[in-house]
């Protein structure tokens, strides 16, 4: 299967770390899922493991969450292909902090 | 002419305070990590300038920085902290088995001879080290495995190892402390430990005087005199000369023996100072008066030290780790407070002055005397 150019947002304090910008674009091998997208973000920008899935367990952080086309994509399994859009670079996976404070 | 650093981790970011001898006249960098909660920073001994960092957020984890300038630049490193084996289960605070999970870093403990070992005291409690300058981390699991770990039990602030003390005559004892499990010893560098709580005495637990499951908050010592260590337990101020074997009370006429952090004057190995906060149950000064008590006989005999601290209106605390001392001639007192300052004395608590005044909540001071 051809590599795929995904696009990916991140967070604000995961752009910082990384030193990229609001938006990263990145060659995915195989189907387009997404444990396929992190593990090649993480491959691209190795002081991102362990922020966007726990080190041990490798399941999602719970403050976290995957959105893309207006779905949030967060409890469907880490396998599950993206949707067609994402995997064909016309929309971007978001990972996206979960709001809190006060 | 000598030179002091101030590293400072908040609850929103890293700052580096600096100045020279005469500590009148302050630098603040920062703040680095900006949002991020910095647990602790800490300098190498065998390189000032090698720099580790903890830090961690509820959102996205773990991070350990490290710097070799000096804190000018930074870069992460390793952040996989896993337990050795099946992590098995500690007890829950109502009681029931709880798995091990790691959370974040209390704690960074660089060795006195080697910048690229590090220690890292972790919650769930435990014990890593790193002798590649933080790239890997491998647990010393027999602190951990030695047999009262399903005993332990968390404190309000989650069950974390919080002090790390090397012994710099001994390479092979350290000290650390786990809340709320007590005080533990290795003489073997690591491979077995044993809890030493003896003459600790603790109410909140069924048996007061527990093998484990006494709350300490800190523990310190000299370098001149390594078996000798000063504890500050939830309450009471405790005082071992036998390198942690048994323990007596030292908190004597002190206003309230609750509180966090204890340092040892740079030069005379009896003066301590402690921060006496009103109760467990209001975590402030009394009075409103931000009252640091020095002992010059080792404990018992304490006196307050107030000028230039805010003596009407003063709801602050002081964490575990947020005071520290400087070595020069005439030792320099240093502390943070939760409510975003940091205080210096440099006459060795007689007088304060403020470095800085609003920074967010402080969690860690260590200072660095530099040539």
């Amino acid at each position: 299967m051809t590599p795929r150019l995904v696009r990916i947002e991140l967070p604000a304090h995961l752009r910082t770390l990384a030193g990229v910008g609001h938006e990263v674009t990145l060659q995915v091998e195989g189907t387009i899922t997404q444990r396929s997208v992190v593990d090649a973000l993480e491959a691209r920008y190795p002081m991102l493991c362990g922020t966007i899935r726990d080190q041990a367990t490798q399941q999602r952080r719970p403050f976290l969450r995957f959105f893309a086309c207006e779905q949030d994509l967060s409890h469907e399994p880490p396998d599950a292909p993206l949707p067609d859009a994402v995997a064909a670079g016309t929309e971007p996976l978001i990972i996206l902090g979960a709001i809190a404070g006060g | 002419m000598s030179k002091v650093r101030v590293l400072v981790g908040t609850h929103k970011g890293a700052f580096v305070l600096s100045s020279d001898g005469k500590r009148k006249n302050w630098d603040v960098k920062g703040p680095f990590f900006g949002g991020w909660e910095m647990y602790h920073l800490k300098g190498s001994p065998a390189d000032p300038n090698r720099l580790y960092a903890s830090q961690t957020s509820g959102w996205f984890g773990q991070l350990i920085q490290r710097s070799n300038d000096g804190g000018e630049t930074w870069e992460p490193v390793g952040n996989k902290f896993a337990y050795d084996g099946v992590p098995g289960t500690h007890q829950w605070y109502d009681g029931t088995p709880h798995p091990w999970e790691f959370k974040r870093v209390w704690h960074l403990e660089p060795s006195l001879t080697d910048p690229d070992t590090v220690y890292a005291g972790v919650e769930d409690a435990a014990l890593f080290r790193s002798t590649d300058g933080g790239q890997s981390w491998q647990e010393l699991s027999g602190l951990r495995q030695h047999g009262t770990g399903p005993r332990w039990q968390p404190g309000a602030g989650g069950m974390c190892l919080h002090t790390i003390l090397l012994d710099p005559t001994n390479p092979s004892r350290i000290y650390i402390a786990i809340s709320a499990a007590g005080a533990f010893r290795t003489d073997d560098a690591g491979a077995t430990w044993r809890p030493i709580n003896q003459g600790l005495h603790s109410q909140h637990i069924p048996d007061p005087d527990a093998e484990v499951g006494h709350c300490v908050h800190h523990i310190t010592m000299h370098s001149s005199r390594p078996e000798v260590l000063f504890m500050q337990k939830h309450w009471d101020v405790m005082r071992s000369d036998n390198a942690g074997d048994t323990w007596q009370e030292v908190s004597g006429n002190l206003p309230t023996d609750f509180g966090f952090a204890i340092d040892v004057h740079a030069h005379e190995p009896e003066t301590l100072y402690v921060v006496p906060i009103k109760s467990d149950s209001e975590h402030y000064p009394i009075d409103g008066k931000l009252r640091v008590y020095r002992s010059r006989t080792g404990g018992n005999e304490w006196e307050p030290l107030t000028k230039g601290l805010p003596q009407r209106d003063c709801y602050v605390n002081v964490l575990r780790d947020a005071m520290s001392v400087d070595s020069l001639d005439e030792c320099g007192v240093y502390f943070g407070t939760t409510g975003g300052q940091v205080y210096c004395s440099a006459d060795a608590g007689d007088n304060w002055a403020p470095i800085a005044r609003d920074l967010p909540a402080v969690f860690s001071v260590e200072v660095q005397t530099l040539p």
